[in-house]
This record gives C-alpha cells, sequence and structure tokens, in this order.
C-alpha cells in the first residue's frame, strides 16, 4: 500500500508562479486524471514532482510514504518508487535502449538482472507492447515516431514497476492502434501492481481505455473541480471554457 | 582566367628539410598561437638537450619488412617535407629511422604494431616510413607510452589501390612532451583510414595531415581524446585536395575535466582549383565536463575551385545536457553513472570504428578511468 500526497504545493518557474497550492493525494489501486486546458499547470506538476532542475518548489510539499521527496535527488526519487512517464521523451545519443533499460533496472531493483533474464523480460516486454525487437540496439528514442517514444515510456513503466506512476499526456500525438496498444499497457500493469496512477491529459480519449477513479480538473495552477468518471464526460461535452473564464 | 590570377591557399605555407627556413616560433603566429611554447622544452627553438631514450619496437604481421635506417636512407622524407620548426627539428635531429613495408599485392595477416616507448631524458626525435606498394592492405598501430620529450615524423605512403588502416595511441605518462606529423599520401584509389586516440601526457601537438597523388583517394581521420587538468592536447588537420575526385571526411571527438584541461582542434581543408569532384567533411565536437577547462576548435574549408561534390564542416563545444541526465536519472540511474552513460554516448560511434578489437578495449577502459577520476 502506497500513498503520494501532494499539499499546498506552489511552484515558480523563474520568477512566474505556476502552482499556486496543490492538494492531492494518490494511494495504490487508484487512478486519478488531471485534466485541464494547455498552460494550467499540469505538466509542470508532474516535472516538479519528478525533480526536474527548472521547476522552483516555493512553498508545500510531497511525500511518498511519509517520505519526503522534494528533500530528494531525481534518481532517489525514481528509487523510491515514482516513475514519469514524458509527454517528451529525450534523445539520449550513443546509449542503446538495451544498455538504457539495464542500467535503469539495477539502479532501482539494487541488483544487475542476470543477463539472460533481462533478455527474456526485455523481449516480453517489447512483444506486449509491438515493440520491434531491433529498438533494444537503437540509440533511446533518437529517431523514434512520437508513438514509439510513448510505447518505449510504458515498456519502461512496466519494467521499473513504480508505486506511484505519473502519465504526462501519454496519449498526445497517438493515432487510434497505438493508444490502444499503449492504454493495454497501463492496464496491464495497473492489473498486476499494487500501484497509483496519475494520468495527466488534455483530452478525454484515453480515459476511453482506461477509466479513472477520480477526475481533476486544473485551471490557473490549481485543482479548480474534483468528481469521478462522470466529470470527464461533462468536459468533453462543455470544454474548459468555464473553468479558463473562471481562473483568469 | 590566367596563370597569375589562379587562387592559391594561404592555409599551408612554408615546408622545408631546413630548421632555418622556419623563424624560432614566438606564440603569435597562428599556427603557434594555442600552444603554451614554455611546455615544449625546448624543442622548438633549438634549446632542448638531446639525450633522451626512446625506443622504437615493431611486433610485425609476418609478411611485413621491418628495417632500421641510417638517416641518409634515400627512402626518407620523399612523401612529407616538414611544415614547421619542431617537424623539421625532428628531421634534422633523428639518427635511426624505421621503416616499415608491406609488399605489393599483400594483406597482412594481423596488425602490426609499433611500440614506441620513452624512458625519460632529455629530448628525442623519431622517424618512422611505413610504405603499402600498390594494392597491398594493412592494419598499424602506433602505441606511444613512458615519458619522453619528443619530436617525430611519421610517414604513410599508400600506393595505388592499397588499404592502410592506423590507430595511434598518445597514452604517455602524465609529463610526457610529444610533438608528432603523421602524413600519409594516397596513390590512386588508395584508401586511408586513421584512428588517432590521445589520453596522456601534459603537452601532446600530434598534425595529422593527408595529400594526394592521383585521383580516387579516400582519407577517413577519425579522433578522440580526453582532457584531464593542466593538459594540453593539440591536434592540427590538414588535408590538401590537389587532384580531382578524392574523398576526404575528419571527425574528432573529445572530452575535457579539470582546471586547466585544454584541447586544440584546427581542422584545415583545402580544395584547390585543379580539384574538381572533391567530397569533404570535417567536424569536431568537445564535451566540457567541469569548469576550468577550454575547447579551441577552428575549422577552415578553403574552396578554390567551383566543382566540389561536397564539402562542410562543423564544429560544437558545449556542455552535457541536463535533459539527457535528468531523464536518466529520472529512471533511477544516479547521477555518475548517467554522466558515464552520456560520455560513453558521446564516443560511441567512434569506438566502432577502431579495426582492432583489442584496442577498442583499452581505448574504453582508459575512458572509464578516466571518468572514474
Amino acid at each position: 500500500m502506497s500513498t503520494l500526497e501532494i499539499r499546498d504545493l506552489h511552484v515558480a518557474v523563474g520568477d512566474k508562479e505556476i502552482l499556486r497550492g496543490v492538494d492531492l493525494t494518490v494511494r495504490s489501486g487508484q487512478t486519478h486524471a488531471i485534466m485541464g486546458p494547455n498552460g494550467s499547470g499540469k505538466s509542470t506538476l508532474a516535472y516538479a514532482i519528478a525533480g526536474h532542475p527548472k521547476y522552483t518548489i516555493t512553498s508545500g510539499e510531497v511525500l511518498l510514504d511519509g517520505e519526503d521527496l522534494l528533500g530528494m535527488t531525481v534518481d532517489e526519487r525514481a528509487r523510491a518508487g515514482l516513475f514519469l512517464a514524458m509527454q517528451y521523451p529525450v534523445e539520449v545519443p550513443g546509449v542503446s535502449v538495451s544498455n538504457f533499460l539495464r542500467s535503469a533496472i539495477t539502479a532501482v531493483r539494487g541488483e544487475a538482472p542476470k543477463l539472460r533474464e533481462f533478455a527474456k523480460e526485455l523481449k516480453s516486454g517489447m512483444d506486449a507492447l509491438s515493440i520491434d525487437p531491433a529498438f533494444a540496439q537503437r540509440n533511446t528514442n533518437e529517431g523514434f515516431s512520437g508513438g514509439e517514444k510513448k510505447r518505449h515510456e510504458i515498456l519502461q513503466l512496466e519494467l521499473l514497476k513504480p508505486k506511484i506512476a505519473i502519465l504526462d499526456e501519454t496519449d498526445s500525438g497517438l493515432d487510434v492502434d497505438a493508444l490502444r496498444v499503449v492504454s493495454e499497457g497501463i492496464n496491464r500493469f495497473r492489473a498486476h501492481e499494487d500501484t497509483g496512477v496519475l494520468l495527466i491529459t488534455h483530452y478525454t480519449r484515453i480515459l476511453r481505455y482506461v477509466t479513472p477513479d477520480f477526475v481533476h480538473v486544473f485551471a490557473g495552477g490549481r485543482v479548480v473541480e474534483e468528481g469521478g468518471p462522470e466529470l470527464a464526460e461533462k468536459l468533453e461535452a462543455e470544454g474548459y471554457e468555464a473553468y479558463t473564464k473562471a481562473s483568469a | 582566367m590566367g596563370l597569375e590570377t589562379k587562387p592559391v591557399s594561404t592555409l599551408h605555407e612554408t615546408t622545408s628539410y631546413n630548421v632555418e627556413d622556419f623563424p624560432v616560433p614566438t606564440g603569435r603566429e597562428e599556427e603557434w598561437r594555442f600552444t603554451p611554447l614554455s611546455r615544449l622544452k625546448g624543442l622548438h627553438n633549438g634549446t632542448a638537450a638531446g639525450s633522451g631514450a626512446v625506443a622504437v619496437d615493431v611486433d610485425a604481421a609476418p609478411e611485413v619488412t621491418v628495417e632500421t635506417v641510417s638517416r641518409d636512407d634515400a627512402r626518407l622524407g620523399r612523401a612529407y617535407v616538414p611544415a614547421d620548426r619542431v617537424s623539421a627539428q625532428a628531421y634534422a635531429s633523428f639518427e635511426k629511422a624505421t621503416v616499415i613495408t608491406v609488399p605489393r599485392a599483400t594483406a597482412a595477416s594481423r596488425p602490426t604494431v609499433v611500440n614506441v616507448r620513452g624512458a625519460g631524458g632529455g629530448a628525442a626525435y623519431g622517424h618512422i616510413l611505413v610504405t603499402l606498394e600498390p594494392m597491398a592492405e594493412a592494419v598499424l598501430v602506433l602505441d606511444h607510452r613512458g615519458t619522453a620529450v619528443y619530436a617525430d615524423n611519421v610517414e604513410f605512403v599508400v600506393g595505388d589501390g592499397a588499404i592502410l588502416k592506423v590507430v595511434s595511441l598518445q597514452d604517455w605518462d602524465d609529463d610526457a612532451v610529444h610533438v608528432s606529423h603523421h602524413h600519409a599520401a594516397l596513390g590512386r584509389d588508395a584508401t586511408f583510414r586513421s584512428f588517432a586516440v590521445t589520453l596522456g601526457g601534459d603537452l601532446v601537438r600530434l598534425s595529422p595531415s593527408v595529400s594526394y597523388t592521383a585521383p580516387g583517394g579516400d582519407a577517413d581521420l577519425t579522433g578522440l581524446y580526453f582532457v584531464d587538468a593542466g593538459q594540453h592536447l593539440e591536434h592540427r588537420l590538414l588535408v590538401d585536395h590537389t587532384v580531382p575526385n578524392c574523398r576526404s571526411n575528419v571527425t574528432y571527438k573529445g572530452a575535457l575535466q579539470g582546471d586547466g584541461a585544454h584541447a586544440v582542434w584546427i581542422g584545415d581543408v583545402i580544395i584547390r582549383a585543379e580539384a574538381e569532384g572533391t567530397d569533404t567533411y570535417e567536424l569536431n565536437r568537445n564535451l566540457i565536463l567541469t569548469d576550468g577547462a577550454r575547447a579551441d576548435s577552428v575549422p577552415n574549408l578553403e574552396i578554390l575551385t567551383g566543382e566540389v561534390a561536397g564539402a562542410g564542416h562543423a564544429s560544437a563545444s558545449g556542455r552535457i545536457d541536463d535533459e539527457h541526465l535528468f531523464y536518466l536519472q529520472a529512471r533511477g540511474i544516479p547521477h555518475e553513472e548517467a554522466r558515464r552513460l552520456v560520455v560513453h554516448g558521446f564516443f560511441a560511434q567512434l569506438l566502432e570504428r577502431i579495426e582492432v578489437p583489442e584496442i577498442r578495449e583499452r581505448v574504453l577502459a582508459a575512458v572509464e578511468a578516466e571518468l572514474a577520476r
């Protein structure tokens, strides 16, 4: 049983305050969707929790099972059980997918997987996401299409088995087939692991495949409305206009 | 266009066997301005005491002939005329030369390794001539270790249709000074692959150059260097396209770390008026790992004909991309390990080009050791 607690989180980029007091608790077994218009601070929330150096926490706290995440380095947060599937996965020249994943698994599990078991694990993970096995030898994310990058993020999710996964616009830029494959990966992960998911999205499309337990509407750097899956339906019908006006 | 108005290059100036034809450098000259002359131990101004010991020992493939010859051997200095004062000093001062010959249409069955070992003392001078007769093929390793104040010239004569692959390792002790010219003269349809790896030494100034004697020559010059605190590692490339339809590619990459680490890369490519159909590209990249390190990178591409197949250059020096580190660390990989992966990645493509597996392993291990410092 794990819990991610975000309490009154304020985050700035340079002098500009982006998040203005976010409160949110995600427990294992739960899936929370954060929805909101562009520029509402959804991605800032994701990157600030993961520890990206561009974002400054001005006040508030983030706890993972009671431990202060904000006091940890980026890699310590990941090893504590946090995972961020990125909207724009980074290309790392000269570092093969296989080498990268083996280093990550070694770091997160605390010991190097046996070469043969790793190969098996990697192959079945790639098969499940319809990733061409040749990708294992390619440089990480280099020359990958948008869909390939997102599948690769979900592959990491399934291999690293975090306690809490934040998926930042994992659905953006995907065609219907890729969206289905990626959603199946997320659902497989949700079914097998006792994990909490924070799904950040602009669109309701992915929520037809990955059903959330809670929906939070983000506008102006804070949560402005909360509800169940039916809130997503309402947003689908009415859009964000009411919220953007209110926060402006 | 009359002969009087034919464009001439400004990059490739005096060449001579005579030391006195080159004034003592002051450090203001274009070709010397990056080099800390005070650390040359007198190699540049005639004050170096010539009492040093550098042994040259060749472990040759069975098909390859190795001779040690006196300085008046008629074969020496035919492919290369010294292009600066230290090179001329070396040419005027060496006592014995090593001559390595691969016979016509013969493929050497294994790499030939030239061990150059410095045993200290004052200045020492050397000369090596490597000749591949037409259609011959060979892999050559030049392995520089130990400590020395050493100036030398290496001539590679690559005959028509011959293929020569050279790895030159500058893996000296911390106090060594090495100033070296490597010149390759390529015959018709000859192939030359050079891989320079410079890791050790207080000051290393290596000047690889290529000339073409007939069309169809193909040269790849690759380099990898890792500069630590206080080291000056300089590479000065010159590719002189004087005949039509030849190709050259220069790719040098270096990493720098520590106070006073200084890398210099000069990439001169001349495409002369006669050299129509030339295809050339040169690239230098520097990865600056810490404060206090400095990289100077100067590509010069001089095109004197309008008829080229391709010509370009690129140079970039910068720090490790924080986004790369963030991505790796966000997957639990600790900072130091992430940095190691990124530097490996930076060199990975180059390392794959090293022909000799043992050398590749050694270079990889050396890069690891540098990163662990």
